[in-house]
């Protein structure tokens, strides 16, 4: 077992910089996962975490080891990939066995290690078969398996369930979690969807054009994002952005007042959809647009003061697009953003 | 309806008449004339042919030719491809200077390598110059046959290992690089990774290049032809003479079957130890 210390990565591509300057520490045991849409950098990291990329400068430590110059087979971990790169002419055995056959383990040492990543995977009855036989949430198993099998001291996932139907994911999602959390093994966690994030990580590193925005557990990040992106991108649907303007340190904007970290100007309210109070009038104007039934709640997609927000209300609400209502926002809950550079200021003065 | 139906067989019809014209009708023609002798059923042609003086030697210098030739040609081929698989810049450059042999008729590559080791040739001035033989050396004579063997083993590698080259490559873009990759994260060197990863997924490109090349070394004859004459016997070689020297067209039709039935065998044996099973395709 062991962490993982990023320090001061960075890649460029050509002219182009992949990742500026990144560092960040993986603790012994912990599941980060490196959150961004396409193209912020998370894969290219991941990848230099593994060796198959090389880093332009900087160091990666993992225990107190530098491997930043170690090929990836002398760094001691193991990858499951997106399209898990399942080798179709070995069977289902062969590939659990494959990282404990190139470190010379013993025959016997081999069978109780496949067999035991095997059980942990519910994979036992596909170990003769090959992976052309075995559908993509099974082949999804048998990558993960190969990783555990040779109990890697870190782990590193890129995009694991995103070849998954949502039903599949739903399960995989959670079994990993146990299956992970069982075995302590320190993982990195590559994804741009951000429930899966969510919903496994100890800690979710947000990554936006190859800087992190922010790092931290993720209820904190839903709750107090540190940036506007991170809000945007955090939680669905996306946190509603509310240009507000200030005069004398307090914002208002119809019936609605509230005092900010800020005298005069502008300031972006950034508001939870589930965080808000719904009148009939007073606060702030709500003009409904569409109304989207999603079973646990209503969903109303309008605007205030001409600016696009979403709502979510208790399904039985009886509103209708054309309605106009009144938001008394959770006071508590509102993050206060510059709109200048699109971060979170500090608490209200 | 009707029409939607018989389009695809009009589409065909043209190329299935052409095979038929200039492939099926001189095949059975070549049939019937090496198992007829004026007019009469008979393996005279055959007797013929294998009581011949050259028969022997030209069988056996066929054989000996695709065994050296072959697995050389295939061991070279792999090397290229992987080089120019690692190549990030000027890889189609590499690549184009590497099959130009393709775009050279054998009759041409034949000759190209005549002018290399023919008695006044480059291979020879060199060796002047560089004062390791007095004078001009026949490298291409019956009577040095095992320099005539490495001369048209050489010139027949030069030749023809470009296709085996492009057949791996284009085979080597198939497989995914993340199998490799990881290979490579489990602790695959990177020997063990060509070993146990590679060459198992390029098997159907290897099989389609040794049954190609092969097929195609069993008719070996232009280089041969250029480099030596009848020096070095060969069976279509043999085939030629008995066609335009001995104007006996019966024998050179079995020859011309037996490099086919040899051809055929070969391509079985391929098909039948490199084959990979349904479930073992990616």
């Amino acid at each position: 077992m062991a962490g993982i210390t990023i320090d001061r990565i960075e890649k460029k591509f050509g002219a182009v910089t992949a990742l500026q300057q990144l560092s960040l520490k993986v603790e012994d045991g912990e599941f980060i996962a490196l959150l961004g849409p396409s193209g912020c950098g998370k894969t290219t990291l991941l990848r230099i975490i593994a060796g198959l990329e090389s880093q332009t400068s900087g160091r990666v430590l993992i225990g107190e080891r530098d491997v930043s110059a170690l090929p990836p087979r002398q760094r001691g971990l193991a990858m499951v990939f997106q399209n898990y790169a399942v080798f179709p002419h070995m069977t289902v055995y062969e590939n659990v066995a494959f990282g404990l056959r190139m470190k010379g383990a013993s025959d016997a040492e081999v069978k109780k290690q496949v067999e035991r990543a095997a059980g942990l995977l519910h994979i036992e009855p596909y170990l003769e078969r090959y992976p052309a036989k075995l559908s993509g949430g099974q082949r999804q198993r048998v990558a993960v398996a190969r990783a555990l099998a040779v109990e890697p001291a870190v782990l590193l996932m890129d995009e694991p369930l995103s070849n998954l139907d949502a039903l599949l994911r739903l399960e995989m999602r959670s079994e990993l979690k146990a299956v992970l959390a069982s075995s302590g093994t320190t993982t990195v966690y590559v994804t741009h969807d951000q429930t899966e994030a969510m919903g496994l990580a100890d800690r979710i590193a947000v990554m936006h054009k190859g800087v992190i925005e922010q790092i931290d557990r993720p209820q904190a990040l839903y709750e107090r994002p540190a940036t506007r992106f991170v809000g945007g991108f955090v939680g669905s649907p996306p946190m509603n952005f509310i240009d507000l303007p200030v005069a004398d340190g307090t914002a208002r904007l119809g019936g609605f007042s509230s005092p900010v970290p800020l005298r005069n100007g502008t300031v972006t309210a950034g508001i939870r959809a589930e965080d808000i109070d719904v009148a009939e009038d007073g606060g702030l104007p709500f003009d409904v647009g569409v109304c989207e039934p999603l079973g646990a709640t209503l969903l109303l997609t309008g605007r205030i003061d001409g600016q696009l927000a979403r709502v979510s209300v208790r399904p039985d609400s009886r509103v209708r697009p054309g309605d106009r209502l009144g938001l008394t926002p959770n006071a508590g809950r509102i993050v206060w953003i510059d709109p200048a550079d699109g971060k979170a200021m500090g608490a209200a003065a | 309806m009707t029409r939607s139906r018989v389009l695809p067989y009009l589409l065909i019809g043209p190329a299935t008449v052409f095979l038929v014209l200039l492939f099926v009708v001189p095949l059975v023609q070549t049939i019937a004339l090496a198992f007829t002798d004026n007019g009469e059923a008979s393996l005279t042609n055959f007797r013929k042919m294998v009581g011949d003086l050259n028969f022997g030697l030209s069988i056996s210098n066929t054989f000996l030719l695709v065994l050296a030739v072959i697995p050389l040609q295939l061991c070279l081929a792999l090397t290229m491809a992987m080089m120019v698989q690692k190549l990030d810049k000027g890889r189609d450059l590499v690549l184009w200077i590497m099959i130009i042999p393709l775009g050279i008729s054998d009759l041409a590559a034949g000759l190209v390598w005549l002018t290399i080791l023919q008695d006044r040739g480059y291979f020879n001035t060199v060796l002047n110059m560089l004062g390791l033989i007095d004078g001009p050396v026949n490298w291409l004579s019956y009577e040095s046959p095992v320099s005539l063997f490495v001369g048209v083993m050489l010139a027949e590698i030069w030749r023809a290992t470009a296709i085996v080259v492009v057949i791996l490559i284009s085979g080597l873009q198939l497989i995914p690089k993340e199998y490799s990759e990881a290979a490579e994260v489990f602790g695959a060197s990177s020997w063990t990774r060509f070993r146990k990863i590679t060459l198992p997924l390029l098997k159907p490109s290897i099989q389609s290049a040794l049954i190609l090349r092969t097929v195609l070394a069993f008719e070996v004859f232009a280089v041969v032809y250029a480099l030596s004459g009848r020096n070095f016997p060969v069976l279509v070689g043999e085939a030629y003479a008995w066609q335009h020297v001995n104007q006996n067209n019966g024998v050179a039709a079995a020859y011309a079957i037996l490099v086919m039935v040899i051809s055929l065998a070969a391509t079985l044996v391929y098909i039948r130890t490199l084959r990979t099973p349904p479930e073992m395709q990616s």
